[in-house]
């Protein structure tokens, strides 16, 4: 039997996820343990994303756990032209874990299958980001008090969003209602809509974030760039349009909260983060103890 | 039943033991000689390619003396030659007909189509789930996209 590792977020069953979160909460009333004492953790970052590796490494540092690794591929010997094999190979030797992120798709399954301890994705490519999927799920489960009959509301780029796609899996486990806002170009890809029509789930697509705002219980916001556009005049067109403005949730439901993978740029409005419906920042503070809960499930640590 | 006094029967000459391979489509002639690795045995084989079918436009048959296969090395070929039929001869006689069908799983024979995808990079045996067969779509274990049937590449 291989080592259990967290790829892709299909891996976890229902029940397996609810543990997680369950084990989570538990981390958040309690987040400095003794438990990883002994234990190292790698974070091996074939490209930079400094949000993740901070959360990850926070969570091993309060759990008592030790982090080595290296924060982009041009401090590591895969400049010199090692394979990912070898660096598994090897890295493996010396830790009980190992955190990866790294652009080609499919990387992790791959990892996973050679190393002889946990690995953890941490975004291969477009692919998958299963970890941000479970701290939003958290997110969810934590401020609405369940993940059951929740309208959400999907803003900005739904066609490249990784994150929207695999929460779009995930919370279609439960009766979810799906409100899709976005401009033409970035529209939610056929496949997913498919998958939520197979399910007997229901979905709606508008241009108009303020024709579905006040229906949501969750509204989760990514970024539009202007790379993904192949007219720029699209973009110029648009780019306004996917923007959260505080008097915009003057009408929104008393509990709804505003979630965002982050980094921002400009999709919400500054004058947002003082209103109690903005998370984003509680939000990360989440990814650690989801984070903290996912290490030590992987490792058969309580 | 092979009638020999049909000249075109006589394109490709008749065998006494083994496996007659008719029905594949004469353009993936090459892969269906490479899947089954026919192009590494010693095995005397014949083929005759852009011929004439009523179905299939022009297709490809192969013979090989001598040789019997297993379904599962046989439905390796449903890829590329989805309608392909088997017949296994013994004494000049055919003695039973196979069809072939797409596996639910493909192992190191296609390629995947996403440029980004691992196996693309690094010596990674390349692993799908069939999860169309008609036409045929396969969902990569590794990047989990989707090559189909028009992208699909055989190594």
């Amino acid at each position: 039997m291989k080592t259990k590792s967290l790829v892709s977020i299909d891996d976890l069953s229902t029940d397996e996820i609810m543990e997680i979160l369950k084990l989570a909460a538990e981390f958040e009333k309690d987040p400095i343990r003794d438990i990883l004492r002994g234990k190292v953790v790698a974070t091996l970052f074939f490209e930079p994303s400094t949000r993740t590796r901070l959360s990850f490494e926070s969570a091993v540092n309060k759990l008592g756990g030790k982090v080595i690794g290296f924060t982009d591929s041009s401090s590591s010997s895969v400049t010199k032209g090692e394979t990912l094999n070898d660096t598994i190979r090897t890295v493996n030797n010396y830790v009980d874990l190992i955190v990866m992120r790294h652009p080609i798709e499919g990387s992790a399954r791959y990892a996973s299958e050679i190393s002889t301890v946990p690995v953890i994705n941490a975004g291969d490519g477009a692919n998958q980001h299963p970890t941000q999927t479970l701290l939003d799920l958290y997110s969810i489960l934590k401020t609405q008090g369940t993940l059951d009959n929740l309208n959400i509301c999907m803003v900005g780029d739904l066609k490249y969003g990784r994150t929207v796609h695999s929460l779009l899996i995930a919370m279609s486990q439960w009766k979810t209602t799906f409100n899709f806002v976005a401009p033409e170009e970035l529209m939610m890809p056929e496949e997913y809509k498919i998958y939520l029509k197979n399910r007997g789930l229901d979905y709606y697509e508008t241009a108009d974030l303020n024709e579905v705002i006040n229906m949501a219980d969750i509204i989760y916001m990514t970024r539009v760039q202007r790379e993904r556009f192949s007219d720029p005049m699209e973009y110029e067109k648009v780019k306004n349009a996917y923007v959260l403005h505080d008097h915009m949730l003057a009408d929104t439901r008393p509990g709804m909260k505003i979630l965002h993978p982050l980094p921002r740029v400009n999709e919400i409005n500054t004058d947002v983060d003082a209103n109690a419906k903005a998370y984003y920042f509680e939000q990360a503070l989440n990814g650690v103890f989801t984070r903290q809960a996912i290490i030590c499930t992987l490792l058969g640590l309580k | 039943m092979q009638n020999i006094n049909d000249p075109k029967q006589l394109l490709v000459s008749a065998i006494e033991t083994g496996t007659v391979i008719d029905h594949i489509p004469a353009i993936t002639l090459f892969k269906v000689i490479k899947i089954l690795g026919l192009d590494k045995i010693r095995n005397q084989i014949t083929f005759g390619t852009n011929l004439d079918s009523k179905t299939d436009g022009k297709k490809a048959i192969i013979k090989i003396a001598g040789k019997f296969f297993e379904d599962d090395d046989i439905n390796r070929i449903a890829l590329v030659a989805p309608n392909a039929k088997l017949n296994i001869i013994k004494d000049y006689k055919v003695i039973e007909k196979r069809v072939v069908s797409v596996p639910d799983t493909i192992t190191a024979i296609a390629k995947c189509m996403n440029p980004k995808c691992i196996t693309n990079f690094e010596k990674v045996t390349t692993r799908f789930r069939v999860v169309s067969k008609k036409p045929v779509a396969l969902r990569c274990h590794y990047c989990e996209k989707i090559t189909d049937q028009e992208r699909l590449e055989i190594i």
